[in-house]
C-alpha cells in the first residue's frame, strides 16, 4: 500500500488553520501533532471529543501518525458510550473539556501557546508524515435499528480520495490560502470531511471555531482574510437570512445534512453574492455528489461513483466507496453521472444533521421500564420560522409513569433532537387490523388530542 | 435602600410582564406543547427543565433579534446565566433590548 501525505501543505509556513485571527503554520501544526502523539496512551481507539476544530485536527493527525483509529459516534449519550466501550474496550477519550462528561478514560488536550513551548521546538526539518492508504483511520457510526450503534470502517486512502473528489467539484479555483469555516461539528461525517479533511488535503486553512448564532458566524468570518468558504446547513443558512445577518465577502457556501429548497438556495446566493454548492452523502458512503441548487435539479456524482437501482432501492459503488452501499434515499439516475433525489425512505428521520430511524427510536422508547407500548411519529404541523425542520411526537402506554419521567429516561438513551414533542400518554395505541400503526393515524390521534387536551399544545 | 445591597427576590412588574411576553413568543415560535404560563420561570431553558435543544435556541435567537433587536452570541460569558431560566433570560432581554 502506498503512503498518502497527512496534509497537502508543502511549505513550513503554509497555513493549516486559523484560531480566531491567529494563523497556524504547517510547521507549527506538525510540531503540535508530534507533541500530542508522544502523549497518547498505547490503546488503539481514540474517541476524539475535542469541540475546537483545530484541536480535533491535531488529535486526528496524531492518531493517524501513531496508527490509532478515531471513533466518531454521531451522538454521545451514556447509552451510546456504553456500546462503544463494548465495541472497543481500549477506547479512550481525547477531550478539550476539563469537565468532559463521558464515562471513558480521558486525556485532556494541552494547548501550546507559543512555538517555543512545543517539546520538539524550532529547528526540526519540515517533513509531512505519509500515512498508509490502507490504514484504518476511523469508525463512524449510524444509529442502526436494534439499539446498538453500527460501525462503518473508513480507511485513510478512501477518506483522502473522497475529499480530493470534492475539491474537483467545488466552484473555486484553487483552495490553497482559503479559510474554511464550519457551523457543523468535526465529529459529524459531513463536518469531518468538509471542515477537517478537505482543508488538510487541499492546502486550505480550517477555522477552529464552530459558530452558532448568526452574529457568531459573521464575527468568525470577519476574523479571517479572504478568500473565505462557509460550510453550513439549511438550518443555519435559514437563520442567517431570517436574522438579515450581513456577512463578509464569501467565495463559496457549502450546504449538506438536509435537503435545501431551491428558493432558499437562490436567496442565499443573491444575498451573499457567492455560489452555493449542496452536497449529498451519508455516513456509510461519505460525500458522493453535489449540485448548484439555485440553478439545477440534477446532482452530479463524484468521479468513479456509480448507482444501481432495483425496485425503489438504490445503491452506490465505485470511486471512493469501498464496497456497494445501499442508500437510505430514493434516487433516480438520469444518466451515468447524474441523478434526481426524491427524499428519504419512510422510516428514516433526519433532524439537525443527525439521522435516526423510527425503528431505533421506538426500540429505545419501548425499552424504558414501565413503558408497555409506544410509538414515535413524524409531525407535519410545524410552522416555526425554521420551517422544514422535522419534529417528532410520540404516543406512549405507561400506566405507572408520567411524561416527564419518560422524557428523562429517554434523554439518557437518544439524542435530544429526537425527543418527542409532544409525548402523549394514552391507554392503548391505535393499531390497525394487522397490528400496524400507520403514521397518518398517529398524527390524526394527536390532532384529536390537541382538541381534548389543549394545554398540551400551543 | 441601595439596590446593590439586597438580592432582588421578586422581579419588578415590568420584568414580569416581559417574562410573560417572552414565554408567549417561545411557546408560539417553537410550537411547544404547553401554555406560556406553564413554563416554570425558574427552570433551565436548555436541556433538563424545559428541554429545549440547539435548534430551539437558534429559533429563540431569531425571535429576540426580531422582537427586541438583541443579537445573541455563543461566546458571551453570560450565556450560562442567560439560559439558566426564563426569568434570567427576561432580565437579560430587559437589559439589552434596543427596541
Amino acid at each position: 500500500m502506498s503512503g498518502l501525505p497527512l496534509i497537502a501543505h508543502d511549505r513550513p509556513d503554509a497555513l493549516v488553520a486559523w484560531r480566531g485571527a491567529a494563523p497556524i503554520s504547517a510547521a507549527r501544526f506538525l510540531a503540535e501533532v508530534r507533541a500530542l502523539a508522544a502523549r497518547l496512551p498505547a490503546s488503539n481507539h481514540v474517541l476524539n471529543f475535542c469541540s475546537d476544530r483545530y484541536r480535533f485536527a491535531v488529535g486526528l493527525a496524531a492518531s493517524l501518525a501513531t496508527g490509532k483509529c478515531s471513533i466518531l459516534p454521531s451522538t454521545h449519550t451514556p447509552e451510546v458510550i456504553r456500546h462503544l466501550r463494548a465495541f472497543a474496550p481500549d477506547v479512550f477519550c481525547l477531550t478539550d473539556d476539563p469537565q468532559c462528561p463521558l464515562a471513558l478514560p480521558q486525556l485532556l488536550f494541552v494547548d501550546h501557546h507559543t512555538e517555543a513551548a512545543l517539546p520538539a521546538g524550532p529547528g526540526v526539518p519540515f517533513s509531512v508524515p505519509l500515512i498508509d492508504a490502507g490504514q484504518l483511520a476511523a469508525y463512524v457510526f449510524t444509529s442502526g435499528s436494534s439499539g446498538a450503534p453500527v460501525p462503518h470502517a473508513k480507511s485513510w486512502g478512501r477518506l483522502v480520495q473522497c475529499v480530493r473528489a470534492e475539491v474537483t467539484r467545488l466552484p473555486v479555483t484553487g483552495l490553497g490560502g482559503c479559510a474554511i469555516l464550519g457551523t457543523v461539528p468535526a465529529q459529524h461525517m459531513y463536518g469531518f470531511e468538509s471542515t477537517v479533511l478537505l482543508p488538510l488535503q487541499s492546502g486550505a486553512a480550517l477555522c477552529a471555531e464552530r459558530p452558532f448564532f448568526p452574529a457568531d458566524i459573521a464575527a468568525a468570518l470577519a476574523a479571517v482574510p479572504t478568500p473565505r468558504i462557509l460550510v453550513s446547513t439549511p438550518v443555519h443558512l435559514r437563520a442567517l437570512l431570517t436574522a438579515e445577518q450581513a456577512l463578509p465577502a464569501l467565495e463559496l457556501i457549502v450546504s449538506a445534512t438536509a435537503m435545501l429548497p431551491a428558493n432558499l438556495a437562490r436567496e442565499v446566493e443573491s444575498r451573499y453574492g457567492a455560489p452555493l454548492l449542496e452536497i449529498y452523502g451519508s455516513t456509510e458512503t461519505g460525500q458522493m455528489a453535489s449540485r448548484r441548487t439555485a440553478l439545477e435539479d440534477h446532482w452530479r456524482l463524484w468521479p468513479g461513483v456509480k448507482l444501481t437501482v432495483s425496485d425503489v432501492h438504490c445503491s452506490a459503488h465505485g470511486g471512493h466507496i469501498a464496497r456497494t452501499i445501499a442508500l437510505a434515499d430514493v434516487l433516480e439516475p438520469t444518466d451515468d453521472e447524474h441523478f434526481l433525489l426524491h427524499g428519504r425512505t419512510a422510516d428514516l428521520v433526519n433532524i439537525a444533521g443527525k439521522r435516526s430511524s423510527l425503528a431505533y427510536l421506538n426500540h429505545h422508547l419501548n425499552a424504558i421500564p414501565g413503558v408497555t407500548d409506544a410509538v414515535f411519529f413524524v409531525r407535519d404541523d410545524s410552522d416555526a420560522s425554521l420551517a422544514g425542520v422535522t419534529r417528532l411526537g410520540a404516543l406512549v402506554v405507561a400506566p405507572k409513569l408520567d411524561a416527564a419521567s419518560i422524557l428523562q429516561a429517554l434523554r439518557q438513551r437518544i439524542d435530544p433532537v429526537f425527543l418527542p414533542r409532544p409525548l402523549l400518554l394514552v391507554e392503548h395505541l391505535p393499531r390497525n387490523a394487522t397490528g400496524k400503526l400507520p403514521q397518518h393515524t398517529l398524527r390524526a390521534l394527536t390532532a384529536q388530542a390537541a382538541v381534548l387536551q389543549p394545554n398540551l399544545f400551543a | 435602600m441601595s439596590e446593590q445591597a439586597l438580592p432582588i427576590l421578586t422581579p419588578p412588574v415590568d420584568t414580569l410582564l416581559l417574562e410573560r411576553e417572552i414565554a408567549q413568543l417561545i411557546v408560539k415560535g417553537l410550537n411547544l406543547p404547553m401554555q406560556p404560563d406553564e413554563i416554570d420561570p425558574e427552570a433551565p431553558l436548555y436541556g433538563e427543565g424545559l428541554g429545549l435543544d440547539s435548534i430551539d435556541i437558534l429559533e429563540i435567537a431569531l425571535i429576540v433579534s426580531k422582537q427586541y433587536g438583541i443579537q445573541l452570541r455563543a461566546d458571551n460569558q453570560e450565556n450560562t446565566r442567560i439560559f439558566r431560566s426564563l426569568r434570567q433570560f427576561a432580565q437579560y432581554v430587559a437589559e439589552q433590548r434596543v427596541k
